[in-house]
């Protein structure tokens, strides 16, 4: 299988505010190459307002930002972005676009391959995620788990160094969430360096290396995923797992 | 009796009729049709480009579209139309050295054109979803191409059938020009009818413009019915059922 471009990602210090609201106060997150974090915590915590301030989709009041031990802040956010593959709770696929359009249009246009050799690229990450046979299919007709493992060959087609899943399978059918944490569990095994906000405590706790719980806006606990799931040390991580679990 | 006869003979005279087909097919017709097409296409670059600063996160931006927009949408047509045709006639005259007002009248129909085109592309490229642009954007693609690739092609699809409705408009005001007095060649379909009614003192001129207008207008309308089915309920495919494992794990199970 292919390799991936991973990179080490860190947040420092990151502060967020939308008016009088405090979404992010003072966050740190770190992620080793080639490693998986996974981001957990009630809703409203900030946990994907932070994923989107980690790719500079919402720019940080304060803070630091570091992919491969650079600081990217000064970088043009767009080419930031291109190193960062990001998937959405709701998939977010362009409906007037076919899947293979979907996947190779970042290819095209930005990449600026020629259409011919985008199509290849994008359906062999079709057919890594195995929908080869759907490619001139419009996203409307795929499922639900069809259409997120879509969005992440479309994600990986930019050789991503790092992947943000944000609830990824929050808006699954609970029979297609299997499909799609399947995918995401072969990537992490295979390499990638991901982050993962999620609901999904079976995922944090087996296959992510690192588990950080979020609450109001500040990191409560961070830990091994054994240490964080049998032995929590806040109260607050022990009621939300009670909670949860 | 007699009145019925009055009646058929002021509305229905084919005599009347058949003498002024041949000019509205040929003269009014192209006429209709040029200064519609003419201000549809540029009123809806017009109303593209009132749409992006509609929404543009540049409050000037913002003010000028909204200020273009409540006045053009604001007057009645065909002052527009005097008042461009007629205001503006000195410079035209200056910058082409023609006398003619036609193309001042698909200025003040395209000026028009761009109010309400600008306001139906804005509700479209609005109603998308917000999450089109962020995707978008997290593949790496600036607001401009995000806005170019991703979200206006979808949200001027959403609209169709309200632009064929202001094309529609734009066919039946197109008439308004005639206000300004257009040499014989371009009259349109509504002032070569008026101009056969003044001459013979008969109706039935007019309502074969009418019947022209009607053979135009009512497709169109059908045809956005058909669009608008189409866009609502699309054309389904057969679902299949999920594959559940992907065979992307080869290293992971390695």
């Amino acid at each position: 299988m292919t390799e991936f471009a991973s990179g080490t990602l860190t947040g420092k210090n990151l502060h967020l505010s939308f008016g009088h609201n405090h979404v992010l106060r003072g966050i740190d997150l770190h992620v080793e190459k080639g490693t998986t974090a996974s981001v957990i915590g009630p809703s409203g915590s900030g946990k994907s307002t932070l994923l989107r301030v980690m790719n500079r989709l919402i720019e940080p009041d304060q803070g630091d930002i570091l992919l491969d031990g650079r600081s990217v802040l000064k970088d043009n956010p767009d080419e930031l972005r291109q190193r960062i593959g990001m998937v959405f709770q709701q998939f977010n696929l362009f409906p007037h676009k076919t899947v293979e359009e979907n996947v190779s249009l970042a290819l095209r246009k930005l990449r600026k391959l020629p259409r011919e050799q985008a199509r290849a690229e994008a359906l062999e990450q079709l057919d890594l995620v195995g929908l080869k046979h759907k490619a001139d299919s419009r996203p409307a007709n795929l499922s639900g788990g069809q259409q997120q493992r879509v969005a992440i060959a479309r994600a990986l087609a930019m050789n991503p160094e790092v992947m943000f899943f944000d609830e990824a399978t929050s808006a699954l059918d609970p029979e297609l969430v299997k499909g799609v944490l399947a995918l995401m569990t072969d990537l992490a095994k295979g390499g990638m360096t991901m982050v993962v906000v999620t609901h999904e405590m079976g995922f944090s706790r087996n296959v992510s290396d690192n588990v950080t719980f979020m609450d109001a806006g500040v990191v409560v606990e961070s830990g091994p995923p054994e240490q964080i799931f049998t032995a929590p040390r806040t109260e607050r991580l022990r009621g939300f797992l009670s909670d949860v679990l | 009796m007699d009145l019925l006869d009055q009646l058929a003979d002021t509305f229905f005279n084919w005599e009347e009729m058949a003498k002024v087909i041949p000019a509205l097919l040929m003269v009014g017709l192209p006429n209709t049709l040029i200064l519609a097409v003419a201000s549809g296409v540029f009123g809806s670059l017009l109303g593209l480009g009132l749409a992006m600063m509609g929404i543009s996160r540049n409050a000037g931006a913002r003010w000028v579209a909204r200020i273009y927009t409540d006045i053009f949408r604001g007057l009645p047509a065909i002052l527009v139309i005097l008042v461009i045709g007629i205001g503006l006639s000195p410079i035209a005259r200056e910058i082409t050295g023609s006398r003619n007002p036609y193309p001042l009248g698909i200025l003040a129909l395209t000026l028009i054109a761009a109010a309400y085109i600008g306001e139906i592309f804005r509700s479209g490229i609005q109603s998308v979803e917000k999450g089109q642009l962020e995707a978008s954007r997290a593949l790496g693609f600036s607001y401009g191409s995000s806005m170019r690739l991703v979200v206006v092609p979808q949200g001027i699809r959403r609209v169709l059938p309200a632009l064929v409705n202001q094309f529609i408009s734009l066919l039946k005001d197109s008439s308004l020009v005639f206000m300004l007095g257009l040499a014989a060649s371009d009259r349109e379909i509504f002032r070569i009818g008026n101009d056969a009614m003044a001459n013979t003192g008969n109706l039935s001129p007019l309502v074969a413009a009418g019947v022209l207008y009607l053979i135009l207008t009512v497709p169109l309308t059908h045809f956005v019915n058909f669009i608008d089915h189409r866009l609502r309920t699309g054309k389904p495919e057969k679902k299949e059922p999920d594959e559940l494992a992907a065979p992307i794990g080869k290293g992971a199970q390695a």
